[in-house]
C-alpha cells in the first residue's frame, strides 16, 4: 500500500496523497483505509493535499462517487498544480484552507492533532511514546459530537444527547450519560473510564452494550472493558 | 438608563415560556420597573392574548422594522401595569420578516428608557431562536421536570456556549407538582439543576390557576405569583431564597392541612 497520511485539522481531516503512483490505485487504497475505519470516518469532512500531481476532473469526480458512498465529504484539494486547482474550482470545491469553515463538530477549544504515524520500529528510547488525545475542559451537552482518532479525555460531564468517537479510550471525569465508542477503529483494547459510568450507550470496537436499567444508589467511578468477547464495567481504581 | 435584555427560551414547545414572560413582566413592572416584553414568535403569537392585550394591538415589529410606524407606536401599553408595554409579532408574516440585526436594533433602542426587555422566544433552535437570543444580555431557560424537556433545554443551553460571546443563562423549573416529586414520580428540581448545571432563578408550581388566568388574559395569582415575584426579585439582585414548593407548601401550612383532615 503507498503511504497515506490522515491529520485532524480544524476543517476536517486533511488526507495527504504521495506524489507518485497511478491514480486509480491511490483511490482504491484510499477506499480501503476508509473500509478499515469506517466509524471514524463516518460523516468526516476531508480535504485532500497532492502535492504537484495534475489530478483531472473526471478523476475527482470518480474519487468523490467512491466518498460519498463511504458518507465522506471531500471539501477541498490542495495543490500546486494548475490542472489540479481548475479542476478543483469547476467542482466548486475549495482550494485553500482559509476558504473552509471550521467544522462545527469539533469544540473550537479542541486543538490541532497530529498525524497519526505508521509506528516504526521504536527506537531504543526511554522516552514513553505517547498517542494522540484531546482534553476537553467542559461539559458536552445534547447535540455536540466529538470524533478523534485519538483518545478523549472529557473534564467535565457528558449529558444524554452528547456523543464521543474515539479512536482509542475514552476518559470522562464526570458524569457520563450519552453515547460513546471507544477503539472506534476496531481496537478492541480501548476503555471507557468515567466517575460516574451511565451511558445510553457504550461501544468498543464492533460491540454495543447498554447500562443496566437500575440506577446504583451510590455511583462510583467505572471503567468498562472488553473480556472474552463481551463488555464488562468494573470498579474503577488506581 | 441601560436596561437589560433577557431572553425567555426552552428547546421544546409547551413548557410555559409565554406565560413565564408575560407572568414574569408583571412581576418586574409592579416593583416599579419599566418593563417592555416582546413577541419573538413571529407568525404565531400568543403573548398579546395571555396578557389580554389583543385588542389593543394596531401595529407590530414587522411594521417597525418595515418602517411603516416608530417603535414607540408599536408598543402597547398594559391597561392594569402602567410600567409594563408589549411589543406585538406580527400574525400575518413569517420568522424570516426579521433577521437577528433587526432585533438588535429595536433592543438597543428600547434598553435607553427601560430597565428590563423580556423577549419571549419560539421553540426550536432555528431562525425564530436565533432572532430571540442575537440582543440577549441574558437567558432564562425554561424546563418543566421532565426529561424530553430537559435535554431539549440542555441542547439550548449547548447552543448558546457555542456563540461567541456567550450570554450567561438562568433556569425556571415550571410545573413541579409536589405530590409526584415526593413518590418520586417526577424529577425532582435537584435532579433537573445537577443536569443542566446552570443557576437556578426559581420553581414554579404546577397550579390549575396559570390555565385559567392564561385563557382570560389576567395575571396569575396566589402561589404562582409569590413565585414570579420571587423570580423577578432575583433577577434584579435581591437574594431571595429559593423555594422549590416539593414539600407541598410551608411546614406550617402542612401543620394546618394536618388538623383540617
Amino acid at each position: 500500500m503507498v503511504s497515506i497520511e490522515f491529520k485532524g485539522i480544524r476543517q476536517g481531516i486533511l488526507v495527504t496523497l504521495p506524489d507518485a503512483g497511478e491514480w486509480a490505485t491511490i483511490q482504491a487504497d484510499l477506499a480501503a483505509r476508509i473500509d478499515s475505519q469506517k466509524e471514524f470516518f463516518r460523516g468526516a469532512n476531508i480535504v485532500l493535499q497532492v502535492g504537484k500531481r495534475s489530478v483531472r476532473r473526471h478523476e475527482l469526480d470518480s474519487l468523490i462517487t467512491l466518498l460519498e458512498k463511504r458518507n465522506v465529504v471531500l471539501t477541498g484539494v490542495l495543490s500546486e498544480a494548475a490542472t489540479t486547482q481548475g479542476a478543483t474550482r469547476k467542482l466548486g470545491l475549495a482550494t485553500d484552507l482559509d476558504e473552509l469553515e471550521v467544522v462545527s463538530h469539533r469544540p473550537a477549544d479542541v486543538p490541532e492533532t497530529h498525524a497519526q504515524q505508521p509506528t516504526a520500529a521504536p527506537a531504543m528510547n526511554s522516552e514513553v511514546q505517547g498517542a494522540d488525545a484531546v482534553l476537553i475542559r467542559r461539559t458536552l451537552r445534547s447535540g455536540n459530537n466529538i470524533h478523534h482518532h485519538g483518545h478523549v479525555i472529557v473534564l467535565g460531564d457528558v449529558n444524554a444527547g452528547a456523543e464521543i468517537i474515539a479512536g482509542g479510550d475514552i476518559i470522562v471525569w464526570g458524569h457520563l450519560r450519552g453515547v460513546v465508542h471507544a477503539g472506534a477503529n476496531g481496537g478492541l483494547d480501548a476503555v471507557v473510564c468515567a466517575l460516574n459510568l451511565e451511558p445510553t450507550q457504550l461501544r468498543i470496537g464492533s460491540l454495543i452494550s447498554v447500562s443496566p436499567a437500575k440506577r446504583r444508589r451510590r455511583p462510583q467511578p467505572e471503567r468498562a472493558y472488553i473480556e472474552n468477547g463481551q463488555i464488562h464495567a468494573e470498579a474503577w481504581k488506581p | 438608563m441601560t436596561g437589560r435584555v433577557v431572553t425567555i427560551t426552552s428547546g421544546k414547545g409547551g413548557v410555559g415560556k409565554t406565560t413565564t414572560t408575560a407572568n414574569l413582566g408583571v412581576s418586574l413592572a409592579l416593583q416599579n420597573l419599566r418593563v417592555v416584553v416582546i413577541d419573538a414568535d413571529i407568525g404565531l403569537r400568543n403573548l398579546d392574548l395571555v396578557m389580554g392585550l389583543e385588542n389593543r394591538i394596531v401595529y407590530d415589529m414587522v411594521d417597525v422594522v418595515e418602517g411603516r410606524c416608530s417603535l414607540r407606536q408599536a408598543t402597547v401599553k398594559h391597561k392594569d401595569y402602567p410600567h409594563l408595554y408589549l411589543l406585538p409579532a406580527s400574525q400575518t408574516r413569517d420568522k424570516t420578516a426579521i433577521t437577528p440585526d433587526n432585533m438588535r436594533m429595536i433592543c438597543a433602542e428600547l434598553k435607553e428608557d427601560n430597565d428590563f426587555i423580556l423577549i419571549d422566544s419560539p421553540a426550536g433552535i432555528e431562525w425564530g431562536f436565533k432572532n430571540a437570543i442575537a440582543p440577549a444580555d441574558e437567558s432564562i431557560i425554561v424546563t418543566n421536570p421532565e426529561v424530553s424537556s430537559v435535554r431539549d433545554a440542555d441542547r439550548i443551553i449547548g447552543l448558546i456556549e457555542a456563540e461567541e460571546d456567550p450570554v450567561r443563562s438562568w433556569l425556571i423549573v415550571n410545573r413541579v407538582k409536589a405530590n409526584m416529586v415526593r413518590r418520586g414520580e417526577m424529577l425532582s428540581v435537584k435532579d433537573v439543576v445537577s443536569l443542566l448545571a446552570i443557576k437556578l432563578l426559581g420553581v414554579i408550581p404546577d397550579d390549575d390557576v396559570v390555565v385559567r388566568s392564561s385563557n382570560e388574559g389576567i395575571a396569575v395569582t396566589g402561589k404562582t405569583r409569590e413565585a414570579f415575584d420571587a423570580i423577578a426579585r432575583r433577577l434584579n439582585g435581591e437574594s431571595v431564597p429559593v423555594d422549590t414548593y416539593e414539600n407541598g407548601g410551608s411546614f406550617f401550612g402542612r401543620f394546618l392541612k394536618l388538623f383540617s383532615n
